[in-house]
């Protein structure tokens, strides 16, 4: 499959101070399933910053759908991030909107017509379990609520790449794995899905997930072989030269 | 896209007049269109004292001899009905003379004994306005008793100064401008803080700038409007009450201070402009701000 991400040589450096991120090459294969693991401090949410395209790289090549994005005009950038949904750690949930108008949102910064949005939003709600919710306001949700309506606003513009960051953070053990249905529904469709955690439970779920980790700013797995528990047929793919993945 | 309609304006609570711009806009109109007032009043005066009351001259007969004051006068006003650049002339009658100076001599400007010159109000074109000298020759010919008062020898030192307070008050109008951009560009700034968040997640979905920029300039410029308009109700109010008063004073000078039609109408005009001007400072000021993001 072709690389709908790739990574050549990324360093990622904050102010002065030693690179956060260091030397990252990998390539992300269309419609697949990745998590991203590691340590807190590990340098996930960097990463995914620069996939989302919130953070430029310090040094490297970064390429998304064929482009090469370190170099791209700003005003060409809201193209780029219609095509990438993100589930940020904190939601980030606008607090004064209602549930809807919260997943609705990517659909108006789109340009659908107010008359379009409502079904697709209401069958949303429906998705994530809050039909019944959905005039109520963050503040007045549970942070599993929050974080569904989160996924759901993140997954509303079918878009190309999903960029989890911590989904399952909040949630309980049972509403976790519901997440992680909702993921793979979607990745069944054809949406690559990187969904970054550090809860190793959490990696068995996805029977199709490959798996990355990252460790003091170095990816220690980019062929997304290995997998945990690790599987002895991951190894004779590697070993073979499993294509679109390194 | 996203544009003017409930759901946008959703996005930013609205709060309106929860802040001081809409009243720090309120005052700087107030003082904005008292200041155009007074200088769209100035250049109007300045205009026709410099035009109308410029090109007027009297002609005075002043004999002590009734006789030869009447004869001068006759003499006077024939050469000049018959002079070039003469636009009209009227003498003044007893009845005129006396209630000229009725205000300065009391009834005592009605006695008869009283030698008073012969007064002729002469109204030039501008070609007679330019040939003012030789007129004056020519008239002291014919009436060797003839002094020529020309309106414009004191006028002019008054219509300048007029004309000066009429820039000082354009000015204070640019200055006030200036002062209300930068007010805007205060809350504009303010109002992206407050926003950040809002804004950010705005940005990672897609939003463009000029998206951003549309729910600010059209928040701002509603509160530019109303602050605008209750400064020039405010102006308003001062304006008339200041036109009642000049109008009871009654005096001709004092008395052509005054607005015109145009002038109302410029300053109706007010607040739509501060609207636009907050519109268009807003939209540059988020754009900028924005730019130095990814």
């Amino acid at each position: 499959m072709a690389g709908i991400v790739q990574f050549e040589n990324v360093g990622l450096r904050y102010g002065t101070g030693a690179e956060t991120l260091s030397d990252l090459s990998f390539s992300l294969a269309q419609g697949s399933f990745y998590f991203l693991t590691g340590p807190s401090g590990a340098g996930k949410t960097s990463l995914l910053k620069m996939l989302y395209l919130s953070q430029r790289p310090s040094r490297g090549s970064i390429r998304l759908f064929g482009e090469d994005v370190v170099q791209l005009r700003r005003a060409r950038l809201p193209g780029f991030r219609r095509r990438i949904g993100v589930v940020f750690q904190d939601f980030r949930l606008i607090p004064h909107l209602s549930a809807f108008d919260n997943i609705a949102l990517p659909l108006r910064i789109a340009g659908v017509d107010e008359r379009d949005l409502v079904t697709p939003v209401r069958e949303m709600l429906a998705w994530v379990g809050l039909a019944d919710r959905a005039s109520a306001r963050p503040p007045t949700l549970s942070g599993g609520e929050q974080q569904r309506v989160a996924i759901a606003r993140a997954v509303i513009g079918r878009p190309e790449i999903l960029v989890a960051d911590e989904p399952t953070g909040n949630v309980d053990p049972e509403m976790a794995a519901r997440l992680l249905h909702l993921f793979d529904a979607l990745n069944t469709l054809g949406t690559t899905i990187v969904v970054a955690t550090h809860d190793i439970h959490l990696l068995s779920r996805v029977a199709s997930a490959n798996v990355m980790r990252l460790d003091h700013g170095q990816l220690q797995d980019p062929t997304g072989a290995l997998r945990y528990p690790p599987r002895p047929e991951d190894y004779v793919e590697q070993d073979s030269g499993r294509g679109g993945h390194a | 896209m996203l544009g003017a309609s409930q759901a946008d304006r959703r996005l930013l609570p609205e709060g309106r007049l929860a802040g001081p711009m809409p009243w720090v806009i309120a005052i700087m109109m107030f003082l904005t269109a008292l200041a155009a007032a007074g200088g769209l009043a100035m250049g109007d005066a300045a205009h026709r004292l410099g035009g109308d009351l410029g090109r007027q001259v009297t002609v005075q007969i002043v004999a002590a001899d009734p006789a030869v004051r009447d004869r001068e006068a006759d003499a006077a006003q024939r050469l000049l009905v018959r002079e070039e650049g003469v636009s009209s002339l009227h003498k003044l009658g007893g009845g005129e003379m006396q209630a000229l100076l009725q205000p300065w001599l009391g009834d005592a400007g009605l006695d008869r004994d009283l030698p008073m010159p012969a007064m002729i109000d002469v109204d030039l074109t501008d070609a007679g306005r330019a040939r003012l000298d030789r007129i004056k020759a020519e008239l002291t010919t014919t009436a060797p008793h003839a002094r020529i008062d020309d309106h414009a020898s004191w006028l002019m030192p008054l219509v300048a100064l007029i004309r000066s307070l009429g820039l000082l008050a354009g000015g204070i109008v640019a200055m006030m401008i200036g002062a209300t951009a930068a007010a805007v560009v205060l809350a504009a700034r303010t109002a992206l803080n407050t926003h950040r968040q809002t804004i950010d997640v705005m940005h990672m979905m897609g939003s463009t700038d000029v998206q951003v920029a549309r729910l600010f300039q059209r928040r701002l410029a509603l509160d530019a409007l109303f602050g605008a308009v209750v400064g020039l109700v405010g102006a308003i109010v001062v304006i008339l009450g200041i036109g009642r008063r000049l109008g009871e004073i009654g005096s001709g000078l004092i008395g052509s201070i005054a607005l015109p039609w145009t002038a109302w109408v410029a300053l109706l005009a007010l607040p739509i402009l501060a609207g636009l001007l907050a519109l268009t400072v807003a939209r540059v000021t988020v754009q900028r701000a924005l730019a130095r993001t990814l």
